[in-house]
């Protein structure tokens, strides 16, 4: 079984709906992971049907339990993250604001703090409508997006491939350098990097490569919107040689990403012209390297 | 005025509109333009000034005095986030998963754990006349975004004058980085583009402002791709939509190159004028 | 000695996890006494954070000298394991946790 995993750094590139692609050219053969967990996306062009949803808990948020608060303050003086205010004269925790670090329960003279687990978010179990297992998740407002959603959400997808002998898990890789990204990664096969060529788009490329790096991962790279900028292109394949990332492809700009998005599809099942045959080769390459 | 520039998806334009709009304003007026997309911060690849101030930013983290220590382990027993590990007579810290609560510092019976600080990011000040611009960046490997974002609005605090319009380039999403970036926002302009992904992820963001009981409006980025669920929605919802910025192929090859928009597109010029026109009536309204 | 093994399962024909932090089970094979013990490890599969350090610290409580896993153990755990002085070996992500033994055994593995 093969893990895919397609990251970007910067936002915008067209991740998500390559990412759509390369699992609709699976087609029943795959597992699908969105790990792009802070906005997801990916299920407004796979549609699946949200069959299992799982409430989600990470960290904690604390609570004052006022009938048993002597109103002393201590809660308040120890808190780093002004998240104990007074509200019409009660000590108050302000969840949003709240880190549940736990110091006020420990020091709280009467026991009146209670540590809650902190609702951040859910977790789908579905199957899209081309009939193969999607995981997916919706982080909640505010939620640490720690790594720990992508992990279950993953964790859960890699099951669903073994058990279903799923020859491929393809992973919507989440954007940036932190603790999601790093968790989207883990444990990948192949590492698609999709970027632009723009002035942001090779910048974060180079930043987000950084972390690769420290991975030892095979990775590929999709240039896409490439005839934007003929020059930034070409620095990015030297880059791209330099680093000994495979050169996937250049995609040209193209508006048939957003109208197929538009329509409900993915671009290969939307285009039926070079830009479909670009897709598919591309699809080939990463399925047998 | 504090104005946050946000959107629930990446992508959409909000280092674009952010940018132009600090560029456009400072021609008439002092603005200061803030990045707080510290993971990956990008307005100063269009902004350009002279550095002023670089300041290293730090976080306080606890460092073990180990000729102090009696291994009692309260220490670890008090840290939610694994950030402290004992293995018989040995403690270590793990600095990127500490969020710098203090407990086992002052917990310690020993005080075998002080507080010191480690640098976790850089912030860079730079000027170029009307417009001022302060970039913060996290050092890669440190995890948390909060802490950085959170010294950076001090900063502002502590080095800009009162009258100055403050603009802040949030990072995309909902989650806690960019709680932290528009708590403190005046108003929150949401970017958005005309498409299902722009739509969905606009409803998030919405959702997330109105968490936050934030005044918000909407730009339309790319406007003309797509279709026009986000118009009829912000129509329903009484939202108000303060720009639509065109959708060219000019327009994304200048931003490819790093340039600014506004003087070479008299589109994205009109636009900007009327998202300037709607911030001085919600500045007077303010002072009223 | 005491070996760790990161796995799927509790028994010598389990399959490997090749995470250190979040694997399943530890699965520790005594070779004076040869014996198989193991531990459940989702509860620090769950945590989320530092899910590394405090598997390696199940290890040491567990007396473990060896550890043999799949991709490795991440930065912070891998300061650990060194502290106490567990030696590791990867690439046996994708046997049983009889075929890494006997891997280990030939000196045919990764050693870190």
């Amino acid at each position: 079984m093969k893990e895919i995993v397609v990251i970007s750094g910067k936002g915008g590139t067209g991740k998500t709906s390559l990412t759509a692609s390369f699992a609709e050219l699976a087609g029943e053969n795959v597992a699908v992971a969105d790990c792009d967990v802070d906005a997801a996306d990916m299920h407004l062009l796979l549609k699946p049907d949200f069959a299992k949803s799982e409430d989600f808990y990470s960290g904690y948020t604390a609570k004052i339990i006022q009938d048993e608060c002597i109103q002393c303050g201590k809660c308040a003086e120890v808190c780093r993250f002004n998240a104990i205010p007074v509200v019409r004269e009660k000590y108050v925790v302000d969840p949003i604001a709240c880190e549940g670090c736990g110091y006020c329960a420990r020091v709280c003279p009467t026991d009146a703090i209670e540590m809650n687990d902190a609702y951040s978010g859910k977790l789908y179990v579905s199957e899209t409508k081309a009939g193969s297992p999607m995981v997916h998740a919706r982080l909640g407002i505010g939620a640490d997006n720690s790594g720990k959603l992508v992990t279950k959400v993953k964790t859960e997808a890699k099951e669903i491939a073994v058990k279903k002998n799923k020859d491929f898990i393809i992973v919507d890789g989440s954007p940036g350098i932190g603790c999601p990204v790093v968790s989207s990664l883990s444990g990948a096969d192949f590492v698609v990097l999709v970027t632009e060529p723009s002035v942001s788009g090779f910048h974060d490329l180079k930043r987000v490569y950084e972390l690769l790096k420290t991975f030892r991962l095979k990775a590929g790279c999709i240039i896409n919107k490439s005839d934007l900028n003929f020059e930034i292109t070409n620095e990015i394949k030297t880059f791209l040689e330099e680093e000994n990332i495979i050169h996937l492809a250049d995609l040209p700009y193209d508006e048939s990403f957003t109208k197929a998005m538009t329509n409900g599809k993915t671009i290969v099942e939307f285009d039926n012209g070079e830009l479909k045959e670009k897709i598919e080769n591309i699809w080939k390459d990463i399925s047998n390297n | 005025m504090k104005i946050a520039i946000a959107s629930g998806k990446g992508g959409t334009g909000k280092t674009t509109l952010s940018s132009n709009l600090a560029k456009f304003l400072a021609e008439e007026i002092p603005v200061v333009l803030i990045d707080l997309d510290v993971e990956e911060p990008n307005s100063g690849l269009f902004i350009s000034g002279e550095l002023k101030e670089s300041q290293d930013k730090f976080k306080m983290i606890p460092e073990w005095v180990e000729d102090k220590c009696d291994a009692c382990g309260i220490c670890q027993s008090v840290c939610n986030y694994n950030a402290i590990l004992q293995l018989g007579d040995l403690i270590t810290v793990f600095p990127e998963l500490c969020h710098s609560c203090y407990a086992c510092s002052e917990l310690c019976p020993t005080n075998a754990l002080p507080m010191f600080p480690k640098k976790m990011g850089e912030l860079r000040h730079y000027q170029s006349k009307n417009l001022d611009f302060i970039e913060s960046k996290l050092e890669i490997g440190e995890e948390q975004a909060v802490p950085l974002i959170h010294q950076t609005k001090s900063y502002v605090k502590e080095n800009i004058p009162e009258n100055v319009i403050q603009i802040y380039d949030s990072p995309p999403g909902t989650s806690c980085p960019v709680i932290e970036a528009s708590k403190d926002a005046d108003f929150i302009i949401l970017v958005t583009e005309p498409t299902p992904f722009g739509f969905h992820d606009l409803k998030l963001a919405i959702d997330t402002m109105e968490e936050l009981d934030k005044e918000f409006g909407v730009v339309i980025n790319r406007d003309g791709i797509g279709n026009d669920d986000v118009e009829k929605f912000c129509d329903r919802e009484v939202i108000e939509i303060l720009a639509k910025i065109p959708n060219s192929r000019r327009i994304a090859e200048l931003y490819s190159q790093g340039k600014l928009l506004y003087d070479s597109i008299p589109e994205v010029r009109e636009q900007l004028e009327k998202i300037r026109d709607y911030i001085f009536e919600l500045e007077l309204k303010m002072v009223k | 000695m005491k070996i760790a093994f990161t796995s799927k399962g509790v028994e010598w024909d389990s399959q490997m996890d090749p995470r250190f932090g979040r694997t399943e089970f530890i699965v520790v094979y005594d070779e004076e006494k040869d014996e198989l013990t193991n531990m459940d490890n989702s509860a620090i599969a769950d945590e989320a954070h530092g899910a590394g350090p405090q598997t390696a610290k199940v290890l040491f409580d567990m007396g473990a000298k060896v550890l043999i896993t799949g991709n490795g153990p991440g930065g912070n755990a891998a300061t650990i394991l060194e502290k106490t002085g567990i030696k590791s070996h990867i690439g046996a992500g994708e046997m049983t946790v009889k075929e890494a033994y006997e891997s280990y055994k030939k000196d045919e593995l990764e050693k870190l």
